[in-house]
Protein backbone atom coordinates (compact mmCIF):
# COMPACT_ATOMS: atom_id res chain seq x y z
CA UNK A 1 0.00 0.00 0.00
CA UNK A 2 1.31 3.50 -0.87
CA UNK A 3 1.54 5.69 2.19
CA UNK A 4 1.49 9.21 1.78
CA UNK A 5 2.41 11.48 3.93
CA UNK A 6 -0.09 14.00 5.29
CA UNK A 7 1.42 17.17 6.48
CA UNK A 8 -1.55 17.24 9.20
CA UNK A 9 -1.93 13.76 9.58
CA UNK A 10 1.29 11.69 8.84
CA UNK A 11 1.17 9.08 7.16
CA UNK A 12 -2.20 7.67 5.60
CA UNK A 13 -3.39 4.83 2.96
CA UNK A 14 -3.30 6.35 -0.45
CA UNK A 15 -7.21 5.38 -0.54
CA UNK A 16 -7.87 8.05 1.80
CA UNK A 17 -6.44 10.77 -0.63
CA UNK A 18 -7.47 12.54 -4.02
CA UNK A 19 -5.25 14.09 -6.43
CA UNK A 20 -5.94 17.57 -7.39
CA UNK A 21 -3.61 18.25 -10.41
CA UNK A 22 -0.41 20.48 -10.97
CA UNK A 23 0.12 22.96 -8.04
CA UNK A 24 1.79 26.47 -8.10
CA UNK A 25 -0.19 27.35 -11.08
CA UNK A 26 -0.28 30.92 -11.26
CA UNK A 27 -3.61 32.29 -11.85
CA UNK A 28 -3.93 35.72 -14.46
CA UNK A 29 -4.58 38.41 -12.23
CA UNK A 30 -6.76 39.97 -14.93
CA UNK A 31 -8.72 36.96 -16.96
CA UNK A 32 -10.22 40.04 -19.25
CA UNK A 33 -7.07 41.28 -20.62
CA UNK A 34 -6.15 37.80 -22.17
CA UNK A 35 -6.69 36.30 -25.17
CA UNK A 36 -8.34 33.63 -25.67
CA UNK A 37 -5.46 31.75 -26.68
CA UNK A 38 -4.10 32.49 -23.36
CA UNK A 39 -6.79 31.65 -21.41
CA UNK A 40 -7.32 28.48 -22.98
CA UNK A 41 -3.63 27.45 -22.06
CA UNK A 42 -4.70 28.57 -18.35
CA UNK A 43 -7.65 26.68 -18.15
CA UNK A 44 -6.42 23.46 -20.08
CA UNK A 45 -3.00 22.95 -20.62
CA UNK A 46 -1.47 21.35 -17.73
CA UNK A 47 2.32 19.65 -17.64
CA UNK A 48 2.90 16.26 -17.65
CA UNK A 49 6.67 15.80 -16.99
CA UNK A 50 8.32 12.58 -16.71
CA UNK A 51 9.80 13.06 -13.49
CA UNK A 52 9.31 15.54 -10.49
CA UNK A 53 5.86 16.87 -10.39
CA UNK A 54 4.48 19.54 -8.04
CA UNK A 55 0.60 18.49 -7.50
CA UNK A 56 -2.02 19.60 -4.92
CA UNK A 57 -3.39 16.35 -2.96
CA UNK A 58 -7.04 16.63 -0.71
CA UNK A 59 -6.88 14.28 2.37
CA UNK A 60 -10.56 13.95 1.44
CA UNK A 61 -11.35 11.23 3.65
CA UNK A 62 -9.34 12.09 5.78
CA UNK A 63 -8.65 15.71 7.81
CA UNK A 64 -10.55 17.23 4.46
CA UNK A 65 -7.14 19.62 3.91
CA UNK A 66 -5.46 20.41 0.55
CA UNK A 67 -1.84 20.40 0.80
CA UNK A 68 0.85 20.04 -2.33
CA UNK A 69 3.39 17.26 -2.49
CA UNK A 70 6.10 16.86 -5.35
CA UNK A 71 5.54 13.55 -6.75
CA UNK A 72 7.80 11.46 -8.93
CA UNK A 73 5.90 10.25 -11.88
CA UNK A 74 8.22 7.47 -12.49
CA UNK A 75 8.63 5.56 -9.64
CA UNK A 76 5.48 7.31 -8.06
CA UNK A 77 6.87 7.80 -5.34
CA UNK A 78 6.68 11.20 -2.80
CA UNK A 79 9.41 13.00 -2.23
CA UNK A 80 7.95 15.82 -0.06
CA UNK A 81 4.67 16.97 0.94
CA UNK A 82 3.59 20.59 2.33
CA UNK A 83 1.07 22.97 2.90
CA UNK A 84 -0.31 25.06 0.64
CA UNK A 85 1.30 28.65 0.54
CA UNK A 86 4.63 26.82 1.36
CA UNK A 87 7.30 26.36 -0.55
CA UNK A 88 9.00 22.79 -1.04
CA UNK A 89 12.55 22.00 1.08
CA UNK A 90 13.78 19.41 -1.39
CA UNK A 91 14.08 21.49 -4.31
CA UNK A 92 14.80 19.25 -7.33
CA UNK A 93 14.78 15.08 -6.98
CA UNK A 94 18.93 14.69 -6.88
CA UNK A 95 18.46 11.47 -9.01
CA UNK A 96 16.48 13.17 -11.97
CA UNK A 97 18.49 16.91 -12.04
CA UNK A 98 15.12 18.36 -12.74
CA UNK A 99 13.11 21.36 -11.30
CA UNK A 100 9.69 20.60 -10.19
CA UNK A 101 6.94 22.28 -13.17
CA UNK A 102 6.04 24.97 -12.01
CA UNK A 103 4.39 26.69 -15.03
CA UNK A 104 1.35 26.62 -17.49
CA UNK A 105 3.49 27.84 -20.56
CA UNK A 106 3.40 25.49 -22.97
CA UNK A 107 7.39 25.48 -24.03
CA UNK A 108 6.90 21.92 -23.52
CA UNK A 109 3.95 21.16 -25.36
CA UNK A 110 5.69 20.83 -28.58
CA UNK B 1 -31.16 23.31 16.39
CA UNK B 2 -33.60 20.48 16.57
CA UNK B 3 -37.04 20.57 17.60
CA UNK B 4 -37.78 18.56 21.00
CA UNK B 5 -40.95 17.60 19.83
CA UNK B 6 -39.36 15.40 16.51
CA UNK B 7 -37.04 13.65 18.74
CA UNK B 8 -39.36 11.30 20.36
CA UNK B 9 -40.09 10.58 16.43
CA UNK B 10 -36.84 9.47 15.73
CA UNK B 11 -36.51 6.04 13.82
CA UNK B 12 -33.17 4.75 14.28
CA UNK B 13 -31.96 3.04 11.01
CA UNK B 14 -30.35 -0.17 12.86
CA UNK B 15 -33.01 -0.48 15.01
CA UNK B 16 -33.67 -3.74 13.14
CA UNK B 17 -30.30 -4.92 12.93
CA UNK B 18 -29.78 -8.63 13.97
CA UNK B 19 -25.89 -10.70 14.73
CA UNK B 20 -25.77 -13.85 13.80
CA UNK B 21 -25.07 -17.01 15.90
CA UNK B 22 -21.97 -17.86 14.46
CA UNK B 23 -19.96 -14.37 15.22
CA UNK B 24 -16.75 -14.51 17.00
CA UNK B 25 -17.39 -14.73 20.27
CA UNK B 26 -14.09 -12.36 21.18
CA UNK B 27 -16.53 -9.46 19.28
CA UNK B 28 -19.19 -7.46 19.84
CA UNK B 29 -20.97 -5.11 17.30
CA UNK B 30 -23.63 -3.22 18.93
CA UNK B 31 -25.58 -0.71 16.90
CA UNK B 32 -24.55 2.69 19.52
CA UNK B 33 -27.83 4.79 21.34
CA UNK B 34 -28.66 7.38 19.41
CA UNK B 35 -27.16 10.87 20.66
CA UNK B 36 -26.62 14.16 19.72
CA UNK B 37 -23.46 15.41 17.33
CA UNK B 38 -22.41 18.70 16.09
CA UNK B 39 -19.15 19.46 13.27
CA UNK B 40 -17.75 22.45 14.69
CA UNK B 41 -15.60 24.59 12.33
CA UNK B 42 -13.60 27.13 13.82
CA UNK B 43 -9.99 28.64 12.83
CA UNK B 44 -8.66 29.10 16.40
CA UNK B 45 -7.61 25.78 17.98
CA UNK B 46 -7.20 27.29 21.75
CA UNK B 47 -9.26 27.36 24.76
CA UNK B 48 -12.19 25.20 25.39
CA UNK B 49 -15.78 25.02 24.28
CA UNK B 50 -18.70 23.89 26.38
CA UNK B 51 -16.00 22.36 28.65
CA UNK B 52 -14.56 20.37 25.96
CA UNK B 53 -10.61 21.67 24.95
CA UNK B 54 -10.50 22.56 21.46
CA UNK B 55 -6.25 22.63 21.69
CA UNK B 56 -5.98 18.71 21.67
CA UNK B 57 -3.81 17.39 18.70
CA UNK B 58 -5.38 16.30 15.61
CA UNK B 59 -6.83 13.13 15.02
CA UNK B 60 -7.43 12.64 19.13
CA UNK B 61 -10.39 12.10 21.23
CA UNK B 62 -10.95 14.34 24.55
CA UNK B 63 -13.38 13.35 26.92
CA UNK B 64 -15.72 10.87 27.98
CA UNK B 65 -18.24 8.04 26.12
CA UNK B 66 -21.13 10.21 26.55
CA UNK B 67 -20.01 13.63 26.27
CA UNK B 68 -16.71 13.61 23.86
CA UNK B 69 -15.16 16.06 21.38
CA UNK B 70 -12.96 14.59 18.24
CA UNK B 71 -10.65 16.72 16.30
CA UNK B 72 -10.42 15.90 12.45
CA UNK B 73 -8.66 18.20 11.47
CA UNK B 74 -6.90 21.46 12.01
CA UNK B 75 -10.00 23.71 12.43
CA UNK B 76 -12.79 20.54 12.27
CA UNK B 77 -14.20 19.01 15.17
CA UNK B 78 -17.11 16.26 16.10
CA UNK B 79 -18.72 16.72 18.79
CA UNK B 80 -20.96 14.04 20.43
CA UNK B 81 -23.41 14.06 23.65
CA UNK B 82 -26.61 12.52 24.81
CA UNK B 83 -30.11 14.14 23.21
CA UNK B 84 -31.05 15.51 25.95
CA UNK B 85 -27.66 17.83 26.39
CA UNK B 86 -27.84 18.76 22.61
CA UNK B 87 -29.63 22.11 23.45
CA UNK B 88 -27.76 23.08 26.16
CA UNK B 89 -24.43 21.93 24.32
CA UNK B 90 -25.55 23.96 21.29
CA UNK B 91 -26.16 27.43 23.41
CA UNK B 92 -22.93 26.61 25.49
CA UNK B 93 -21.06 26.92 22.48
CA UNK B 94 -22.32 29.92 20.97
CA UNK B 95 -21.76 31.51 23.91
CA UNK B 96 -17.90 30.19 24.19
CA UNK B 97 -17.47 31.15 21.01
CA UNK B 98 -19.31 34.90 21.00
CA UNK B 99 -17.16 37.21 18.73
CA UNK B 100 -15.33 34.43 16.87
CA UNK B 101 -16.68 33.26 13.38
CA UNK B 102 -17.21 29.75 13.70
CA UNK B 103 -20.27 26.83 12.22
CA UNK B 104 -21.64 24.39 14.62
CA UNK B 105 -23.74 22.38 12.44
CA UNK B 106 -25.96 19.76 14.31
CA UNK B 107 -25.51 16.68 12.27
CA UNK B 108 -27.30 14.15 14.75
CA UNK B 109 -30.12 12.96 12.09
CA UNK B 110 -27.04 12.33 9.68
CA UNK B 111 -24.61 10.19 12.13
CA UNK B 112 -25.07 6.90 13.18
CA UNK B 113 -22.84 5.08 15.57
CA UNK B 114 -21.93 1.70 15.59
CA UNK B 115 -19.85 0.22 18.71
CA UNK B 116 -17.11 -3.06 18.15
CA UNK B 117 -15.92 -4.37 21.23
CA UNK B 118 -13.52 -7.11 22.06
CA UNK B 119 -9.86 -8.30 21.55
CA UNK B 120 -10.12 -8.55 17.84
CA UNK B 121 -12.00 -5.59 16.81
CA UNK B 122 -8.67 -4.22 15.18
CA UNK B 123 -8.97 -6.96 13.37
CA UNK B 124 -12.42 -7.02 12.69
CA UNK B 125 -11.92 -3.02 11.66
CA UNK B 126 -9.27 -3.84 9.06
CA UNK B 127 -11.22 -6.23 7.14
CA UNK B 128 -12.12 -3.00 5.58
CA UNK B 129 -10.22 -0.20 7.38
CA UNK B 130 -6.62 0.40 5.72
CA UNK B 131 -5.47 2.59 8.85
CA UNK B 132 -3.11 0.65 11.06
CA UNK B 133 -4.99 0.41 13.79
CA UNK B 134 -1.78 -0.84 16.17
CA UNK B 135 -1.52 0.30 19.66
CA UNK B 136 1.62 2.52 18.67
CA UNK B 137 -0.11 4.10 15.30
CA UNK B 138 -3.73 4.01 16.46
CA UNK B 139 -3.45 4.30 20.43
CA UNK B 140 -6.98 4.40 22.51
CA UNK B 141 -8.03 8.19 22.66
CA UNK B 142 -7.39 8.13 18.79
CA UNK B 143 -10.17 9.63 16.55
CA UNK B 144 -10.06 9.99 12.56
CA UNK B 145 -12.10 10.23 9.75
CA UNK B 146 -10.84 7.43 7.05
CA UNK B 147 -12.62 4.56 5.42
CA UNK B 148 -14.58 1.14 5.79
CA UNK B 149 -14.87 -0.64 2.54
CA UNK B 150 -16.75 1.86 0.22
CA UNK B 151 -18.08 4.22 3.22
CA UNK B 152 -16.54 7.35 4.95
CA UNK B 153 -16.26 7.16 8.46
CA UNK B 154 -15.28 8.14 11.72
CA UNK B 155 -13.26 5.78 13.22
CA UNK B 156 -13.19 6.50 17.41
CA UNK B 157 -10.92 4.52 19.96
CA UNK B 158 -11.99 4.81 23.22
CA UNK B 159 -9.83 5.53 26.42
CA UNK B 160 -8.61 2.25 27.86
CA UNK B 161 -6.37 -0.52 27.81
CA UNK B 162 -9.22 -3.20 26.66
CA UNK B 163 -9.74 -2.49 22.76
CA UNK B 164 -13.19 -0.31 22.31
CA UNK B 165 -14.28 1.05 18.74
CA UNK B 166 -16.86 3.38 18.11
CA UNK B 167 -17.60 3.69 14.06
CA UNK B 168 -19.73 6.82 13.41
CA UNK B 169 -21.03 6.56 9.85
CA UNK B 170 -23.79 8.27 7.85
CA UNK B 171 -27.55 7.37 8.01
CA UNK B 172 -27.75 6.28 4.37
CA UNK B 173 -24.17 4.08 4.77
CA UNK B 174 -25.62 2.49 8.08
CA UNK B 175 -27.14 -0.69 7.19
CA UNK B 176 -23.99 -1.15 4.49
CA UNK B 177 -21.09 -0.56 7.43
CA UNK B 178 -23.11 -2.56 9.84
CA UNK B 179 -23.46 -5.38 7.58
CA UNK B 180 -19.67 -4.86 6.25
CA UNK B 181 -18.89 -4.96 10.26
CA UNK B 182 -21.27 -8.24 10.62
CA UNK B 183 -19.66 -10.07 7.69
CA UNK B 184 -16.68 -9.33 8.76
CA UNK B 185 -17.11 -10.55 12.20
CA UNK B 186 -17.49 -13.99 10.62
CA UNK B 187 -14.02 -14.69 9.13
CA UNK B 188 -11.41 -13.30 12.07
CA UNK B 189 -10.93 -16.67 13.45
CA UNK B 190 -7.55 -17.86 13.00
CA UNK B 191 -7.54 -20.53 9.78
CA UNK B 192 -7.13 -23.53 11.74
CA UNK B 193 -3.78 -25.15 11.64
CA UNK B 194 -5.18 -28.90 11.29
CA UNK B 195 -2.96 -31.02 8.04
Amino acid sequence: MLLIDCPYCGKRPETEFRCGGQAHIARPTDPSALSDADWSEHLFVRANPRGVHAERWNHIHGCGRWFNALRDTVSDRFIETYPVGSEPTTGSHPSQGTEPTRSTQTETRA
Amino acid sequence: MLEVRYRTARTRPLARATLPAALDPGLTIRPAEAGARFSLRVRKATGTVAGLPLDGPINSLAGDDARWIARLGPDEWLIGTSETEADALAAAVASDLAGTAHALVDVSHRNVGIDVSGAKSAILLNAGCPLDLGDTAFPSGSATRTLLGKAEIVLIRWPGATPRYRVECWRSFATYVHGFLVEAGLGTTAPSKAA
